[in-house]
């Protein structure tokens, strides 16, 4: 056997030993005692004749950031939209604090405590900060608006997550795109939910605007929530994360402690690097040697 | 240039120098003045990068400025660059403006608004003053109390339709309706009360919930079915108009009781001028209060609170206004019901758009659809009940129009009524575009259309003429309404 078919094969031992299968490796890994907040156990969906998901694990427990990359097409979208119920799994279970849930609709997400903040922004440009803070549970006082609650209470909340913005009276459309995005994920901790889900939070962002963002994720790690991040930069999963969740082909490939995993472990589970002819094949001849 | 000219300096330097004959002197300036040249030359080409580098540098200043529209984003992050964050468009919360700098803040406000193309109300107020001082100088007439009270009294029919407009326009759709359904509605109540003799008020109300019901129908095809509104309502434009013909019948007209009811409602006055003064007087004062209360509350609750010489200015403001009109009516006729019936509806409409988690709706719909259906917003059920207000308000002021003339014929709700009323909605400063106007625009645009329609009554102009002039100011006020949003957009602000 060639040296290089070595290093593959040990490689890719290395890799059985990390991530497969997933949920038994992140139990060993993150703290065992602790029920996770939210748990996937072989959840699979399909869209007619595709099959998005197929047998994925995933687990995140409170005061954790959990990194979900995977390519284009990978099933990412569709697994944070069966989470937040906008898709509706077909097969496996959802566990929310350890017990069985069913989630069908939106509805049943917000009320468990999922808040996610989608790509798109879903903020309405015409309403000022604070409207757009309590759209759609607006604060109310004998069947009025009360303004000045909702007022008090956003900037408040804006102080306890550090965002600063000018005046939260002003319409989101003069906000730059930083502050835009963290109006979002402020919005989405208005019902204090156990967990949050970004949907590339950092995609449209520049440097300064995508520390903003980073720093807030931090911030709710420490304030205890769980959070599951999606992004196809890695330098941001590597700074935020805690665990990365991969997917490909709508399966798990891995689930990696961020703090000793390489860059390009990540990148090759992502892309598939290590499934390939050549390592196909390496492992075939190591068996035949034996 | 240069060159001869440092030429010419050179040669007289040597020429100083050596004052010793003239004639060996020439030679060696000469010979002094073809080094000149060559040191002339690379002088230029020295002086050429020393543009050059000029140039790097005014593009590195470009940079900087660059970095100064982030920095001015994130100036409530850190001030990088005061200065650029200073003259920059920044939000300022008005209010702090207000009590941080007197007021001079108005004014920064004011400027600040007026690039942010923010204008409000400033082209329809300039626009009524322009019409009062033509039509005035063209007819002394025209702003007497009887044509001002005229006035007051015709802009209801318009404004109430207008109203309901304004709400379809939050949403960014339009009712091109409204006009075929004001017409059905004075037809209704003319056939229930005068040829079927129910009671007046029964008709009225049978009137009202059918201007609704229409609208909702209008607002189930769209929202529902998914037929753009613009086509449904243009549908309902043609079957209304239809439907109230086919009401009114062979006859055509049919003449309504001008001291029932209906025929009260732009004829009666309260002749007592204690009403109109009692009208202004407490309409301040609710303002004052009100505006008072609430700014306790956000000083209690430790938020930004305008200052209370603010609330005054505007309370003084408001009185002028209301105690001029209300001096105005009490010349001729009295306080006109109609007007105190739009004033009702322009004040509980305004409460619903602003105060309440239904008016927020609205404006959700009319910023992001996709954003309000997140926000758990059913929008459909918004959409079918604004378009059912439309049908309403259309009803009402279709009311106005036929007490005005005692009757509902064949031609009620048609001609440039619809035109009108969009143009009464836009002008007073509502934009076609969704999610910005309130419905106090109501008042203001159907202000001047009816007095553009009145002063050029009173030179006798005729209706070609006045059809010619009403489209022009509507395109002005579309062109306005683009332009702002065109400035807004720039200002980043829509």
């Amino acid at each position: 056997m060639p040296p290089g078919a070595t290093f593959l094969l040990s490689h890719r031992a290395a890799f059985h030993r990390r991530g497969i299968p997933a949920g038994q490796a992140a139990k060993e890994m993150v703290h065992v005692s602790a029920t996770p907040v939210l748990a996937l156990r072989g959840v699979s969906k399909r869209f007619g004749a595709v099959q998005a998901l197929t047998d994925v694990e995933l687990e995140v427990h409170a005061g954790e950031v959990v990194a979900l990359v995977g390519d284009n097409g990978a099933g990412k979208s569709t697994l944070v939209k069966t989470i937040a119920g906008v898709h509706p799994i077909d097969e496996g279970a959802i566990e929310w604090e350890g017990r069985k849930v069913g989630i069908n609709r939106p509805h049943d997400a917000q009320h468990l405590g999922i808040a996610t903040v989608y790509q798109d922004l879903a903020l309405c440009d015409n309403i000022d900060v604070v409207g757009n803070l309590y759209l759609g549970r607006e604060l109310r006082k004998r069947g009025v608006l009360d303004e000045v609650e909702m007022e008090r209470r956003a900037l408040e909340l804006l102080k306890t997550l550090s965002i600063r913005i000018p005046s939260v009276r002003i319409p989101i459309a003069s906000l730059s795109g930083g502050q835009r995005q963290t109006v979002a994920i402020a919005r989405s901790m208005l019902g204090e939910p156990k967990l949050v889900i970004l949907d590339e939070p950092t995609a449209a962002l520049g440097v300064e605007q995508t520390a903003q963002v980073l720093d807030l994720v931090e911030r709710l790690r420490e304030r205890g929530h769980a959070v599951i991040l999606i992004s196809h930069n890695m330098a941001d999963v590597k700074a935020v994360a805690d665990k990365v969740a991969v997917l490909r082909l709508g399966r798990n490939n891995g689930v990696f402690e961020v703090a000793s995993t390489s860059q390009e472990e990540i990148i090759s589970a992502i892309t598939g690097a290590t499934d390939n002819a050549v390592t196909r094949r390496a492992a075939r001849t190591a068996e035949e040697q034996k | 240039m240069d060159k001869t000219s440092t030429q010419a300096e050179e040669t007289t330097a040597p020429e100083e120098e050596t004052p010793a004959p003239a004639e060996q002197a020439a030679a060696p300036a000469e010979e002094a003045a073809a080094p000149a040249e060559e040191a002339a030359a690379p002088a230029e080409e020295a002086a050429a990068p020393a543009e050059e580098a000029a140039a790097p540098a005014e593009e590195a200043a470009a940079p900087e400025e660059e970095i100064a529209a982030p920095a001015e984003e994130a100036a409530s992050h850190e001030v990088v660059n005061a200065e650029a964050a200073h003259d920059a468009l920044t939000a300022v919360d008005p209010r702090l403006l207000v009590r941080e700098q007197g007021l001079l803040g108005y004014w920064a406000e004011f400027k600040r608004k007026v690039h942010a193309g923010d204008l409000g109300s400033i082209p329809v107020v300039i626009g009524l003053a322009v019409i009062a001082v033509v039509f005035q100088l063209l007819n002394s007439n025209f702003l007497s109390a009887k044509n001002l009270t005229d006035i007051a009294v015709t802009m209801v029919g318009t404004g109430m339709m207008a109203v309901g407009i304004i709400f379809v326009l939050l949403l960014g759709e339009i009712d091109l309706s409204v006009g075929s359904v004001s017409g059905v509605s004075g037809a209704i109540v003319a056939v229930l009360s005068v040829t079927h003799g129910m009671n007046e008020w029964l008709a009225l109300l049978v009137a009202l919930v059918s201007g609704a019901a229409i609208g909702a129908l209008h607002g189930f095809f769209f929202a529902r079915i998914g037929a753009p509104a613009f086509a449904v309502t243009l549908a309902g434009l043609l079957f209304w108009l239809g439907f109230m013909l086919q009401l009114l019948g062979d006859n055509g007209t049919i003449n309504l009781d001008g001291d029932g009811v209906v025929g009260k409602l732009t004829t009666y006055f309260f002749t007592d001028i204690a009403a109109a003064y009692g009208l202004a007087a407490l309409a301040v004062a609710a303002y004052f209060l009100g505006a008072f209360t609430d700014n306790r509350r956000r000083a209690a609750a430790g938020i930004p609170s305008r200052p209370v010489a603010d609330i005054v200015l505007r309370s003084v403001v408001l009185a002028v206004v209301a105690f001029a009109a209300a001096y105005m009516l009490n010349q001729d006729r009295g306080l006109p019901l109609a007007l105190v019936i739009f004033l009702v509806v322009l004040v509980a409409t305004d409460f619903v758009l602003r105060r309440t988690a239904y008016g927020r709706k609205i404006f959700a719909l009319g910023g992001s659809v996709e954003a309000s259906r997140r926000a758990g917003i059913n929008v459909t059920a918004v959409r079918v009940s604004v378009f059912a207000l439309a049908g309403f308000f259309a009803a009402a002021g279709g009311l106005f129009w036929a007490s005005k003339i005692a009757a509902a014929n064949q031609s009620a709700g048609t001609g440039d009524l619809l035109m009108n009323v969009i143009a009464a909605a836009v002008i007073g400063g509502t934009s076609l575009f969704g999610g910005r106007g309130r419905t106090w625009n109501a008042l203001l645009g159907a202000l001047v259309i009816v007095s553009i329609q009145y002063g050029l009554a009173l030179e006798g102009i005729r209706t070609p003429v006045v059809y010619m002039i009403t489209g022009g100011v509507l395109l002005a006020t579309v062109v306005i309404d683009s332009v702002t949003r065109k400035t807004q957009r720039t200002a980043g602000r829509a």
